[in-house]
This record gives C-alpha cells, structure tokens and sequence, in this order.
C-alpha cells in the first residue's frame, strides 16, 4: 500500500525531492532565485522521461503514419497508435474512443461543431456553469447555441437545485468543468452526469485540470464526452485528448477534411474512415502523442494515494498560512477542491502582486484566468491564483506566503 | 545595476498609485480617449484642455487598474500640463523609447524616468504605457 500512513498528520512520507529531481526545470532560478513554479494549472512542468520520449521520437523513429510501407513509418504508426492505447488505459475508455486533438480547447470545438451543431435547433441552449473557462463557453456560441449558466455559490460551489431545474427546459448538451481553473472546486460531476441523463441530456466534461490531479474513469462519471490537455498532464504542449462513446463517434460528421481522415476521395463526394480517424485530418502531433503516453505512463507508476495526500497538505498548509495574512482574502473555498488557490490581497492589484512575487522568484497567475463570466459573479476583475502540483514543497508554500507578507508591507 | 522590481515599486509608483495627481473629470475637455489592457483589466481615460494655440492648459485621468498603469497615468498628467501638443508628442516618443528600451538621454524625461525599470520587465510594459497611448489618441482627434 501507500506510504500514506507513515507520515505525521497532514504530512506524508512521499518523497517530494526523489520526484522533483525528476523535472530539470525546478533546480534552475528566477531572477536570481530559486524557481518557485506555482502556476501548474495554466501548464505542468515536464519530467525527465517526457523530455526524452519526445527527443527520442524525433532521434530514432520519426516518419510520417498511416502512409509508408517502410519500417519507420510502420514504427512511428505504431508510436502512434500505442499512445491512444495508453490514453484510452488511463481513462477507463475503448482504444477507438479516443481522438487526438491539439487540447482541451480543440476537442471542445470539435464536439460543438460536429456534436451540437446538427442537433441544434432555434433557441436550442448549451447548459454551462458560472465557473467555466472561456473555452468551455466560446466554442458553445460559436456554433450557433445560446449559453445558459447554472450558477456558483458565494464559496464557489455550483448550485445543483438550479441545476436541476435548468436541465428541465431540456439544452442539447451539459458542459462542465470537473475541476474549476479558477477556484479549484471539484464539482460533483458523476452526480451530475446522472441528473442530466434522467432528462436525456448529453455531457460533456472539461477535464483540463482534473486530469493532473485524479485518477479519470469515464465510465464510473458516466459522461458522453471527456477532454484533456497534454500539457497540464506533465506532457507536451499541442497534444489533447477528447474521449467520447463510440456511439456518438459514429454518428458524428468529420471536423476538419483533409488527409488521413477519409475512406474513398473522388470528385463527386468522399467517404470518411471510421472514428477516431475521420476526426484526425492531417499528419498530427505524432511525438506529442509520444510525449503524452509517456507522461501518463509516468503517472500511473506514481503512488496516486500518496500524491493525492501530498497535494491536499500542500493545500490545507497554503490555506491556512494565506488566511493568516492580514487583507488577504481567499476566492473560492469549496470543502471539495485541488490545491488551486485564488485570492485577493487588500489595497494591491493582482497583477502588482504577481510582478512582486516574480522578483521573488514566485511564479503566479494574475487576471480572470479565461473565465470573465465568475469574476463577473463574483464582483472581482481580477484574482491572484496559485496553483500547486505534485512536485511542490511546504517550503514552497512557506516563500510564497513570506512573499506576500512583503508585498502587503511594501502597499500597507 | 539592474533595477528590482521592489525598487521600482518603492521609487514612486507606491505613492503615485495612493495619491495620484490628476485623477479628475474635467469640465468641458476638448479632446478625450479611452485606453484598456485586457491582460489587466486596465482602463483609463484621459481628457485634454487645449488652448487656441495648441497648448494644454488642463488634463486630466480617471481610470483602474494596477498600480504602474495609475502611477505612470498620473505622472504623465503633471508631466504634460502647459505643454504643447508637439511637446507632448515629442514626450510620448520619448517615453516609448524608454519603456522598449530604445536610445534617450534620462535628462529628457525629467521624473519620468523611474519608468525606465519597467523595461526589464516586458509583461508590464503596456501597463505604463497606457495612458500614454491614450494621451495620444485624444489628441489625433478633432474637437
């Protein structure tokens, strides 16, 4: 088992500096510092092996798929098509499940265009929440929908009584965030799956930032679609995954035409291969694919009971030393949440206290972090936001709470 | 020696930013623009009273945002008051130069120049210039 129970209370016998001395980039500085790397969610930083498996593609088994007779190629297709066998492994779903898109943001776009698109009627509504990002609501309009938005509470929880009642008025699809970007909230999504299907809605769910952070099981969610990002999940940037029920997949029209995707081209029409490929136009991000199946082979070797233990100390420790701080007043403290902190600090703009921490060598994100519509809500423009990973430090918590104790005496 | 962004902070911009200067409406301006940085959610308006022969007789910001966009907004006000429009063009250039690290004598800039650290820092950039860009905007405009 787990080395979760070894450690005192709240701390664990994980070895963060074993894991750490795995990713290059945390031994070198910022401005003269050491890097203190808290903005995980925007992107992960990368281990060793993710490196190497995309340097190693391009070193010793780069050629075009799907195309050459040649032993390269049949290699680099074979590199290919482990990866999304490694994908549909990590996420509980079928290995013709699983499309290769360049991220999250794509794979959103593709359901809205071949998903939404033929299902939508006049006045038909895309049933979003308060907290999504922006990607989780342009591509809905984009295609035609209208957007309507269950609404967050003060702690920034969705209200599951609205949500109940506005998947009553029947919208083509349910699109939400498993985790919030912005707030760090981990929504109930198996529970809402299961309301939306008693009122025959289809859902997709967001899973850029749940994915560093829980082990996915589409099935036990029970959700229609599911998508990621590489490169929050330790992978390569460019390279997504949208998961969807084989039965969707069929029905759907192809997104983008192209090569690769089709079955018999002629000049009066074209047939189209069958999913995932009709979906996949063009030669893709081959080694990120690679990168990607590396990361998450790295992950799944980690102790996750053990990291998941580290995360929430890391986040229960963060909590309470920002709390602590005089004028600093967290955003966002649902009892479910990833060590995602936002905040704001009293008589200082968050972009002021990011450029501060930056000379501490403490890297935050500052804004609306892509999703307006809460900050709206929440009477905010702006938060900081720190967001943690597995390869963070208490000693990391402790700068950056030491940094913002500077910052506020600098605008006390 | 490089410039820490603390320093920056502390030289002025702290105090510019809690009591800036000519943060006000003006009665009638002749010229007006807005400016707004969504990276920051800056904005900031900037109206102008010129005279008949081109002079700013009274200018004037109001606006939010984070404390180098308020600080520089201010500072560029109290720079430019009974200044002509030429002058004021001729500051902008220079101003410019100074935060894209171009060539300008510090003289030529006057308090204008504890400005110049915000060119190490890139991201931030946009923020001091801001009110600037709107300053001149306002004044491309006729009347």
């Amino acid at each position: 088992m787990s080395a979760l129970t070894a450690g005192a209370p709240g701390r664990t016998a994980f070895d963060v500096t074993a894991l750490r001395a795995e990713f290059p980039i945390l031994a070198t500085t910022s401005r003269g510092k050491p890097l203190v790397y808290l903005d995980s969610a925007a992107t992960a930083q990368k281990p060793r092996v993710v490196i190497d498996a995309v340097g190693d593609f391009y070193r010793h088994d780069n050629a075009n798929i799907h195309r050459g007779v040649y032993q390269l190629s049949e290699r680099a297709t074979l590199a290919w098509e482990s990866a999304r066998a490694c994908v549909a492994t990590s996420v509980g779903g079928a290995v013709d499940e699983v499309v290769f898109v360049r991220g999250t943001t794509e794979a959103i776009n593709l359901v809205a265009h071949s998903f939404l698109r033929p299902r939508l009627l006049p006045g038909g509504t895309v049933l979003v929440t308060e907290m999504e990002h922006h990607a989780n609501i342009v591509p809905w309009q984009l295609a035609g929908a209208a957007t309507v938005a269950i609404p967050v509470t003060d702690t920034g929880e969705l209200d599951l009584v609205a949500a109940e009642r506005m998947l009553r008025d029947r919208p083509v699809l349910l699109a939400i965030s498993h985790i919030s970007n912005a707030l760090g909230t981990i929504n109930p999504v198996e529970e809402l799956c299961a309301m939306a299907h008693a009122h025959g809605v289809p859902v997709l769910v967001d899973g850029a930032q749940a994915a560093p952070h829980l082990v996915i099981d589409v099935a036990a969610i029970g959700c229609d679609f599911y998508c990621f990002s590489g490169h929050k999940v330790f992978g390569p940037t460019g390279i997504g995954v949208l998961w969807a029920k084989r039965e969707h997949l069929d029905v759907m029209p192809p997104y983008q035409g192209g090569g690769d995707m089709i079955d018999e081209v002629t000049f009066a029409g074209t047939t189209y291969a069958a999913a995932p490929r009709k979906f996949e136009a063009g030669t893709p991000h081959i080694a990120g694919a690679v990168g990607l199946a590396a990361a998450l082979t790295w992950l799944a070797a980690q102790d996750r009971v053990a990291i998941q233990a580290h995360e929430d100390a890391l986040r229960d420790d963060a909590t309470g030393r920002l709390a602590a701080i005089p004028g600093l007043r967290l955003v966002g403290t649902a009892p479910r949440k990833a060590a995602v902190l936002a905040f704001t600090l009293d008589g200082a703009h968050p972009h002021d206290v990011a450029s501060l921490l930056d000379g501490e060598g403490v890297c935050v994100r500052a804004g609306h972090h892509c999703t307006q519509p809460l900050h709206r809500r929440l009477g905010l423009p702006a938060t900081v936001r720190a967001s943690f990973a597995l390869y963070n430090t208490h000693d990391e918590v402790a700068a950056l709470a030491r940094a913002l104790v500077k910052v506020r005496r600098l605008f006390g | 020696m490089r410039t820490t962004i603390e320093e920056l902070y502390q030289s002025a911009i702290i105090e510019q930013d809690r009591s800036p200067r000519n943060c006000r409406r003006l009665d009638a301006p002749s010229h007006r623009a807005e400016g707004r940085n969504p990276m920051c959610g800056d904005e900031v308006a900037v109206e102008l009273q010129l005279d008949g022969d081109g002079r700013i007789t009274d200018i004037g910001f109001q606006g939010s945002g984070c404390a180098i966009s308020r600080a520089s907004a201010s500072m560029m006000t109290s720079a430019l008051q009974g200044k002509t429009t030429a002058e004021a063009r001729e500051l902008f250039d220079r101003f410019h130069a100074l935060m894209t690290g171009g060539k300008v004598e510090p003289g030529q800039l006057g308090k204008l120049v504890v400005f110049g650290g915000v060119a190490e820092f890139p991201m931030r950039v946009k923020c001091a210039t801001l009110a600037w860009h709107a300053m001149r905007t306002a004044l491309s405009h006729e009347p």
